[in-house]
């Protein structure tokens, strides 16, 4: 059973008598979603994401909810709940659904260390694994949008899940997030592409939700092995160029991208190095979407 | 769940192996429950050391492992920081004595397993305060707060300078004098806390004897006003009874020392919640009430504890829980200071509150 089989209606008045219990990836999220913006944006983008049923374990128990204070109604705000704890403070209303997914991410980010997690977009084309990573600004998410729009499958725009047991990348496949000019830029590369509501004024500028393709949801289960890990660089005018990385360069790129490395020791360390072994590395400059897809398109065939 | 009586958390660390019959909805609970209250990693050892562990569900047992990973890093950082502070009190000839999580750590007891701590604590005679505060300041680790309010609060009154923080590895240092503060009625002499110390062989960290860590455990517990590691600090005190208890005469020398540092309610109540929500196994004849103290209070008591010790979790959490968390914060300061002194420092703490507020 997945979200989409209930009608809008019953849809909205479910949540608001009991939380969405989804499968997000690996991990079962149960979310009181009782604002409405977090509903649409839970029709909007986890139409396809299997419901969790009540005889199942919850991985995060997340609620986002209005402040039992003058901020419910004056200068309004949301909080975002994990375990019934505030781990952020609250973020002006408008941005409760973004908030949850920004939340989401330090969920796994702080919880999940059976895998090295890197800060990277993974998308995989013929059993060819990709992996994008870089700090924000890198344009890794705009680019994870173009092949995404062009028929890649989504494995992950924010977390690659690397496996401390055999070094496949475990999809937690989730809505995009796009800022400022991606999202323009996005709606003109790929039309047909759907994007939620857009929230202005966040500490990111503006910030828009790219919905992940339903083929991208249904092999949520299906890992994927790394061929090429890239490091993108968007630079405005530049001529595409990819260049190789030395693969001792490669894992200290990695670790530098990663959440969890420092903690995760020895088994980071190893874990970087194989997924280096693995696959070729490289240094990536663009300008022009059309080309980096066209690029990618034959590094993977 | 009920909200008062025993948790789901306490019920599986008293036993263990009831964590087998769990259902996964139940196992969600215990795992969130354990998470609140700062003792997920503890979980998973408990679980190891009774031999449940490896029939652990697959779900709840990837946040343990992902909790134990954690608690391996922490130890190894503890460690770590643990060396550095002893390079500079050797230098001054001085032993390095741990107190609190850092003690059970370098102790290698089972309270230390899993335990997850802020800042490190360690005790130096008074006399030699000046001395170690210049030489830790030498090697990088600077005062928190430059405040004169609070320097001159910390140095008059407390146990302890302000807390130091480290230039570069931004970790916090507590140095004691004593183990409650100066003008607590019944504070314990610290020269006797010192003379019974021990190094914990094959290594340069001393730490107090046996009985005196279960007392600075319990002073702690039950004279501070902090509850949200409630759960937590029951836990320690626990398992350090439980790892004591195979010593000789432990429990004749636990009510001895009580006697000696001034501490013998505070141990009361150690024994009567650990036995009563951790099933720790206290003989009878250690547990009576000190002699004078009145019963009507034990059960006035009762309720403010119950509430405190429950794990922070919503499931655990009502209104009455958060006001006998604050009767009781109200009570440790009143324990800890008379009251010429705390009215002008809490209307002070307040006062500035509202003067950054506005400021902001």
């Amino acid at each position: 059973m997945t979200l989409s089989s209930l009608s809008p209606n019953a849809f909205s008045r479910a949540l608001r008598q009991q939380p969405a219990q989804l499968a997000v990836g690996p991990f079962h999220v149960r979310l009181y979603a009782t604002i409405a913006s977090v509903q649409q944006h839970l029709a909007v983008h986890y139409g396809a994401f299997p419901v969790v049923g009540d005889d199942d374990f919850i991985d995060f128990d997340i609620a986002l909810v209005r402040p039992l204070s003058l901020r419910r109604y004056y200068r309004a705000q949301v909080l975002f709940l994990f375990e019934g704890h505030t781990p952020f403070k609250p973020l002006p209303f408008a941005q409760a659904a973004a908030f949850f997914e920004w939340g989401l991410n330090w969920c796994i980010a702080s919880h999940a260390h059976r895998y090295l997690m890197v800060h990277a977009a993974v998308v995989e084309w013929q059993g060819c694994g990709l992996l994008l990573a870089g700090a924000p600004g890198s344009g890794k998410s705009t680019l994870c949008a173009a092949l995404v729009g062009r028929g890649w499958r989504l494995l992950s725009d924010e977390l690659a899940l690397v496996s401390l047991d055999d070094g496949l990348v475990t999809p937690v496949p989730r809505p995009i997030s796009l800022k400022n000019q991606s999202l323009a830029v996005i709606r003109a590369f790929c039309p047909d592409a759907v994007i939620g509501p857009v929230v202005y004024d966040t500490s990111k500028g503006t910030v828009g939700h790219v919905r992940p393709p339903d083929a991208s949801v249904i092999q949520a289960q299906v890992p994927v092995k790394i061929r090429h890990i890239v490091f993108p660089k968007y630079q405005a005018g530049a001529v595409t160029k990819l260049s190789t990385l030395s693969k001792g360069y490669g894992l200290l790129k990695l670790a530098d991208n990663s959440f969890n490395y420092s903690i995760l020791g020895v088994h980071g360390f190893n874990a970087a190095g194989d997924l280096c072994d693995g696959a070729d590395c490289h240094a990536f400059r663009y300008s022009q979407l059309e080309e980096a897809v066209a690029l990618f398109a034959g590094l993977c065939s | 769940m009920k909200k008062t009586g025993r948790s789901l958390l306490a019920a599986v660390f008293a036993d263990p192996n009831t964590a087998l019959a769990l259902d996964l909805p139940q196992w969600s609970l215990l795992i969130a429950q354990a998470r609140r209250a700062n003792t997920l990693a503890r979980l998973g050892f408990l679980l190891k050391a009774a031999g449940s562990y490896d029939n652990v569900p697959t779900k709840p047992k990837q946040h343990l492992d992902s909790a134990l990973v954690c608690a391996d890093r922490f130890d190894l950082a503890v460690h770590h920081e643990l060396r550095c502070i002893h390079a500079v009190l050797s230098a001054l000839a001085l032993p390095l004595v741990c107190l609190k999580g850092a003690a059970y750590v370098a102790a290698g007891n089972r309270a230390g397993l899993g335990r997850l701590f802020s800042d490190i604590d360690i005790l130096v005679p008074e006399a030699c305060l000046a001395a170690v505060e210049a030489a830790l300041t030498k090697a990088g680790w600077m005062t928190t707060t430059l405040d004169p309010y609070d320097q001159k609060y910390y140095r008059q009154w407390m146990h302890e300078i302000p807390p130091m923080r480290h230039l570069r590895r931004q970790t916090t240092l507590d140095v004691h004098h004593n183990i409650l503060p100066k003008t607590t009625t019944s504070c314990p002499d610290a020269s006797l806390l010192l003379a019974n110390s021990q190094q914990v062989p094959g290594t340069d960290y001393w730490v107090l004897a046996p009985e005196d860590r279960v007392l600075h455990s319990a002073a702690h517990l039950f004279y501070g006003g902090e509850w949200d590691n409630g759960f937590r600090d029951l836990s320690d005190l626990d398992l350090l009874l439980r790892e004591f208890s195979g010593q000789p005469e432990f429990w004749c020398r636990l009510a001895q020392r009580a006697v000696e540092l001034n501490l013998q309610i505070p141990l009361y109540y150690a024994l009567r919640y650990t036995a009563h929500l951790l099933k720790t196994p206290v003989p009878t004849a250690a547990r009576h009430r000190p002699a004078g103290y009145p019963p009507l209070q034990v059960r006035w008591m009762d309720g403010l504890f119950e509430r405190a010790l429950q794990p922070n979790h919503p499931s655990c959490r009502s209104r009455t829980r958060e006001l006998a968390c604050w009767v009781l914060y109200l009570r440790s300061h009143g324990l800890r200071m008379p009251l010429h002194l705390l009215v002008p420092h809490l209307w002070r703490k307040e006062w500035r509150k509202l003067r950054t507020r506005r400021q902001a």
